[in-house]
């Protein structure tokens, strides 16, 4: 009984399985997130009214929101992958936590690119000590940590586990991170006047933020699948399953 | 007291001596965790010149920032704070090396592992040597860096005491990364790319508390939030540190 309701969870974790799973569902993800996202930017860029304080700056925001909320999201996704490779010794587990970081990293950069050109116009420089860059700053290195510790060890296995216990320190971490860094931020100056993602916002700008939310979302899902798939062609490229998926 | 330097005689004697003296047997694993304290601070102290290594570093550090941003004392009592924490932070990354080197090669730290002991107490044990070793000489001398950068000698007892919460949690934080980088040829980079983005809450709220020490204001709010993570750090950190010991012996 138990048991039954698990079978989906230890199914899985066979890497045959979850490579067909994968190859099934990405068109399901990809189409949707191509379209929320040509349409989120439509809406964003072209239909919503500009800002009356910030003009048409503000719109970078449809890009630099749903970045920053991604780099989040996927560290959360790649340590929740860690823990269940930890606890379960599930090795696709560890395969998706690996799928994860670059993802995350470059969901990182895009945040902190569109966040310092948000900049340049708003507070007149490149880049400000800002408690949301510098947490987002200190994010990227910890996605260039766990990649580093992975690229350190010759031995999949032993990478993937070291990974994945870096990977859920860094989770525990990530919240007294971002909370010290706000504190030591209020210290130095007061709070930035303009604040991305208020509530306060019209639901003409809200609306495509939403859509384009959602739409990166289902983007990082359509690539984590393909890069789940290339992963477990690469790890299992000695299993007889393989070569009979690709030739079939 | 049967401590030898060598790695396998430390080994058999800490099964043997936690398996057969019935003395204590509610705490075997305290008592393989204090044999374990004496002899490294045994080992130690029979290679002082490692010891200094991190002091003298912690020293150069300090005198790099009059050297590269003004000899006015006015300035650098501006950044004395900063400029302590980061020579502190450098330093106890510098004397990570230390702390589980020599043991994984010799294979000291497998003995630990097949001992039937907790890891988790050995390698807290381990922690607290180094830090004994590394963090508290780096506490002591921290007063006199903070001198040499125009700091009254009326914040000493305050820059100490931060000090010594702070290099805690370091120590702690850092066994992770040691732990975690042990199977590696040349780590010193990714040592540091590791440890250095989750100490960086020590280094806010240390920094805080010092300017706060050095300006003669009440340090509590930001040394209670330190103390915080040094506790939080003294029991999450050897578990997290065993399980890497444990992957990387594998």
């Amino acid at each position: 009984m138990a048991a039954m309701r698990w079978t989906w969870f230890h199914r899985l974790a066979s890497p045959p399985y979850l490579y067909a799973l994968a190859a099934r569902l990405t068109p399901w993800v990809a189409w949707p997130a191509a379209l929320l996202i040509v349409g989120g930017l439509y809406a964003g860029l072209v239909l919503a009214p500009p800002d009356y304080q910030q003009g048409e700056g503000f719109r970078i925001i449809y890009v630099h929101v749903p970045s920053a909320w991604m780099s989040l999201m996927v560290y959360v996704t790649m340590g929740v992958a860690a823990a269940v490779g930890l606890i379960w010794r599930m090795k696709v587990a560890h395969a998706v936590a690996a799928s994860c970081a670059p993802i995350g990293a470059s969901f990182t950069v895009a945040a902190l690119v569109t966040g310092s050109l948000w900049g340049k116009p708003m507070w007149g420089t490149w880049w400000e000590w800002d408690p949301r860059l510098t947490s987002e700053l200190i994010l990227l290195f910890l996605y260039l940590g766990f990649m580093g510790l992975r690229a350190g060890f010759d031995d999949t296995q032993r990478a993937d586990r070291a990974g994945a216990l870096l990977a859920v320190v860094g989770m525990v971490n990530v919240p007294i991170i971002h909370y010290s860094v706000i504190w030591w931020n209020s210290l130095h100056q007061a709070p930035s006047v303009m604040r991305f993602g208020k509530p306060t916002m019209p639901a003409a700008m809200l609306a495509p933020l939403l859509v384009l939310l959602l739409g990166f979302s289902l983007f990082f899902a359509a690539v984590l699948l393909v890069r789940v798939r290339a992963e477990i062609l690469q790890r299992e490229r000695a299993a007889r399953w393989i070569g009979e998926t690709l030739r079939a | 007291m049967s401590i030898t330097g060598t790695p396998a005689g430390v080994g058999a004697a800490l099964t043997t001596r936690a398996s057969c003296d019935e003395a204590a047997p509610s705490a075997p694993a305290l008592r393989a965790a204090r044999l374990t304290l004496a002899r490294d601070l045994t080992l130690a102290f029979r290679k002082r010149g490692q010891l200094i290594q991190p002091l003298a570093f912690f020293a150069l550090v300090t005198m790099l920032f009059p050297l590269a941003v003004s000899p006015e004392l006015a300035r650098l009592r501006a950044v004395a704070p900063g400029v302590l924490w980061v020579a502190a932070l450098l330093a106890s990354l510098l004397a990570l090396e230390f702390l589980f080197r020599d043991d994984a090669y010799d294979g000291t730290l497998e003995q630990y592992a097949l001992s039937g002991q907790s890891l988790t107490w050995l390698l807290f044990a381990k922690t607290v040597a180094h830090w004994l070793l590394t963090g508290l000489p780096l506490a002591l001398m921290a007063p006199f860096a903070a001198m040499s950068l125009g700091v009254s000698a009326a914040a000493v007892p305050g820059i100490i005491l931060v000090m010594i919460v702070g290099t805690i949690a370091l120590s702690l934080i850092g066994a992770i990364g040691a732990a975690l980088t042990l199977g590696m040829k040349r780590s010193g980079a990714l040592l540091a790319l590791l440890t250095l983005p989750i100490s960086l809450p020590v280094l806010i709220y240390g920094a805080r508390a010092t300017e706060l020490a050095i300006a003669g204001s009440s340090f509590i709010a930001p040394l209670e939030l330190l103390a915080a993570l040094a506790v939080l750090a003294v029991t999450l950190a050897p578990l997290a540190a065993a399980a890497a010991v444990r992957i990387s012996l594998e």
